[in-house]
């Protein structure tokens, strides 16, 4: 295999075409009319040892950082492994995810977080950082070594109890200060467990109508809320998961006009599904935080265009069919998201023309980079840099077929509707993990 | 009709008119001494029951057999939810049995919809009461009930008509399907209990609702009496059962300010002492014995109507 590629044509965050060579895991030379020696008519084809890509028409966007990935490893390989993970994030365009902690054994101690590590590098589809957990087993009782994470092979800088709330004041103000010794960040999942019991979806009048238990806005937006205070007062960072509410999304907004340290993000299925989905009584359409309102759609959106809103994470969560295939309250929450969230992004972003490709790289890209301080990844495409991006074809459309999924589940809400574009190839360090749209 | 019957808002007028008309043709056989007709023979219903719940599942084997279907009664308490059989799996099994209607009672709000939208049966299913959601067929009774003893039996019979719905309507599938049905057939509701047990969003169901009983039961034609579950107490939804009595318990100081035809309903089981006093329970204006009766009848209509009576639907 080359070791060396020359993409042709393709345009760097939507500008003019221009021609980008890849050699030696790095952006060699970026310039329109290099090396024309391509012949027409095909995609790709080798030139000494140079692999010439026709990305006539293509995005080049810096490879996807995913801030929020179930991968499942350890514990759950029915649902996911490492490798099928990696091998949809690749599909979706990403080079970096971080995995979450809610593993069994929880990813609360160095040797958990090293064996995912290096699962990650040993499958070869994308850098996998591991998050630690915030609290031993996610107990919200104690704090789990958060400095021994840090300092193993794995490098952890992202804490979460994800799927649980840090609910505990102390515990949580603790984190807070506790990371500060190796400038971590506690990303909270944001849930009042008390006013979230037996929750099942958004409370609406269509909660009650379906009779399904509310999980009120005020669950989420009191946590957030308070975590902005006690990282302002500890001088801390934190990090919002998966933010869904319209008051979410004003809280945060105050705390960054404060000038404190808060980031959020949203996924793509808060961006573009409502809670309208629930009289189905589908649990494809059960995720924590839930569906909201068309209105939270709106001010997520919103929060994500003018930067209220630092990141879209996925929150892939993949689950085995007969935890979907049952009745609403006995399936799991969660959805498939790698595969999908440009897609989504595309949909409910640029082609609504609320942000642009440079917007999508920052939100995508660089911002969860940054996030989870990860230096290789989240940089422009400049000469010199590492060569971690994605060639994407904002014109396609595609109809999304659960069954085409590189995940191990199947648990996409999107299966049957056209969503626009398509990766056709994806670089990590200058080796490819995707190419003409298929996993090399 | 639809082909199955989940909730109170799957009938339209005219459907729900229908199932009062036949039940009415219907209770006239509780009469005779001879109880049965052939109209459902060779027809299987299946009772599938992952809660317990004598009184629906007699009544609705009740109906069937009057109408001379087989019946099978399937208790699934192991649900799903407590890590049993799948109601998937139960599902195969009853359709490999043949079964021409599922009659569902589940814990979990929306099982019913589930198991008629999943692909797993190609059987009627009708809506035993699920979760906290719906119990259309309560509702039907009851509205037969009313329709009996305020609305002669005629068309537009419940038009105007006022009804206060008193209790735990939060948890309550059978307030669900009434409010939705009695305002179909053109009744007024009227949602009354503490504000704790009212539904977010109550507002938008096109009833009134009021914390006041004694301010809205002097105004109705029946009053109907929630259970309410002493456990809710540990929910903190009332501070004590005592407390719940005195502001929305039923007991002869409250029916005394009712009008003179008034009657009081209660779907069953009564929590006497709670929600309603032994002799509010136990007087003339209470037909919650009849509404027992009317429930068979209601029953087989809608069996009756669902399944066609005829083979040639059953495969749609």
């Amino acid at each position: 295999m080359s070791t060396s590629y020359l993409i042709k044509n393709a345009r760097i965050l939507g500008g003019e075409p221009t021609d980008i060579r890849i050699e030696g895991g790095k952006v060699a030379e970026i310039a329109p009319g290099l090396d024309t020696s391509s012949p027409s008519g095909s995609d790709h084809s080798t030139t000494g040892s140079t692999t010439v890509i026709d990305a006539d028409g293509l995005i080049a966007l810096p490879g996807l950082v995913d801030l929020h990935t179930h991968l499942r490893e350890p514990g759950r390989e029915d649902a996911e492994t490492v490798e099928t993970g990696t091998r949809a994030a690749a599909m979706g365009g990403f080079t970096a995810v971080h995995a979450m902690a809610n593993t069994d054994p929880v990813a609360d101690t160095a040797g958990v977080v090293e064996q995912v590590h290096r699962l990650g590098r040993e499958a070869g589809y994308c850098d996998v950082y591991p998050v630690g957990a915030v609290t031993v087993g996610l107990q919200g009782e104690r704090l789990a070594e958060l400095g021994a994470m840090a300092d193993s092979a794995a490098r952890v800088r992202v804490f979460s109890d994800d799927g649980h709330c840090v609910s505990d004041p102390l515990l949580m103000r603790r984190a807070l200060e506790y990371v500060k010794a190796f400038d971590g960040v506690i990303a909270q999942h944001a849930q009042d467990p008390r006013l979230t019991e037996g929750a099942q979806m958004n409370e609406s009048e269509l909660s009650g109508r379906l009779g399904l238990a509310g999980w009120p806005a005020v669950a989420e937006e009191a946590i957030i809320a308070r975590d902005c205070l006690l990282t302002a007062h500890v001088g801390s960072r934190l990090h919002v998961c998966h933010v869904s509410t319209a008051g979410s999304v004003e809280i945060v907004r105050d705390a960054k006009r404060k000038g404190w340290h808060v980031t959020a993000e949203a996924c793509p299925h808060h961006l573009l599904l409502t809670d309208e989905l629930a009289a189905t009584y589908n649990p494809i359409y059960k995720v924590n935080p839930p569906l909201r309102s068309a209105a939270d759609v709106e001010a997520l959106r919103a929060g994500l265009a003018d930067g209220t809103i630092d990141v879209v994470a996925t929150d892939h969560a993949p689950h085995p069919h007969e935890d979907k295939d049952c009745e609403w309250a006995a399936a799991a929450f969660g959805m498939l998201g790698l595969e999908t969230a440009l897609s989504i992004v595309q949909h409910t972003m640029v082609d609504t023309g609320l942000l642009d490709w440079a917007g999508v790289a920052e939100r995508m890209s660089y911002a969860p980079a940054r996030i989870g301080q990860v230096t290789d990844h989240g940089q422009p495409i400049e000469v010199g840099a590492p060569a971690n991006l994605a060639l994407y074809d904002p014109a396609a459309t595609r109809v999304v077929d659960a069954a085409d999924s590189a995940s191990l589940s199947r648990n996409t809400p999107y299966a049957g509707r056209e969503l626009p574009g398509r990766i056709e190839a994806t670089f990590l360090r200058g080796r490819p993990t995707v190419m003409d749209g298929k996993l090399v | 009709m639809k082909r199955h019957l989940l909730s109170a808002a799957d009938l339209s007028r005219d459907d729900a008119e229908l199932v009062l008309s036949t039940a009415a043709e219907l209770r006239s056989l509780a009469d005779r001494p001879i109880k049965k007709l052939p109209a459902l023979r060779g027809r299987t219903v299946v009772n599938l029951f992952f809660e317990d719940s004598t009184r629906t599942r007699i009544s609705f084997e009740a109906a069937a057999k009057r109408l001379s279907a087989d019946v099978i009664n399937f208790a699934a308490k192991g649900s799903s939810l407590s890590k049993g059989e799948s109601l998937k799996d139960t599902a195969l099994t009853l359709e490999a049995m043949g079964a021409d209607a599922v009659v569902v009672r589940h814990g979990a709000s929306g099982a019913p919809h589930r198991l008629a939208h999943s692909g797993w049966v190609r059987s009627s299913v009708v809506n035993a009461g699920d979760g906290t959601h719906e119990h259309p067929t309560q509702a039907l009774l009851d509205a037969f009930t009313l329709w009996r003893h305020l609305g002669e039996e005629k068309r537009g019979g419940l038009e105007g008509r006022r009804v206060a719905i008193v209790g735990d309507v939060l948890h309550s599938r059978v307030a669900r399907s009434n409010a939705l049905l009695l305002k179909t057939l053109g009744a007024e509701v009227t949602l009354v209990g503490p504000p704790t047990l009212l539904p977010v969003g109550v507002e938008e169901w096109g009833v009134e609702t009021s914390y006041d009983l004694d301010a809205v039961i002097p105004k109705v034609d029946a009053v109907m009496m929630l259970r309410v579950q002493r456990e809710r107490m540990q929910g903190g939804f009332f501070p004590t059962p005592r407390e719940y009595s005195r502001r929305y318990g039923l007991d002869g100081r409250r029916m005394a300010t009712l009008q003179d035809h008034t009657i009081v309903m209660h779907p069953g089981p009564m929590v006497r002492g709670m929600e309603i006093t032994a002799d509010v329970a136990d007087s003339d204006r209470s037909v919650i014995v009849e509404q027992v009766t009317n429930g068979v009848a209601v029953r087989m209509a809608v069996l009756y109507l669902l399944l066609g009576g005829s083979e040639s639907e059953s495969n749609e």
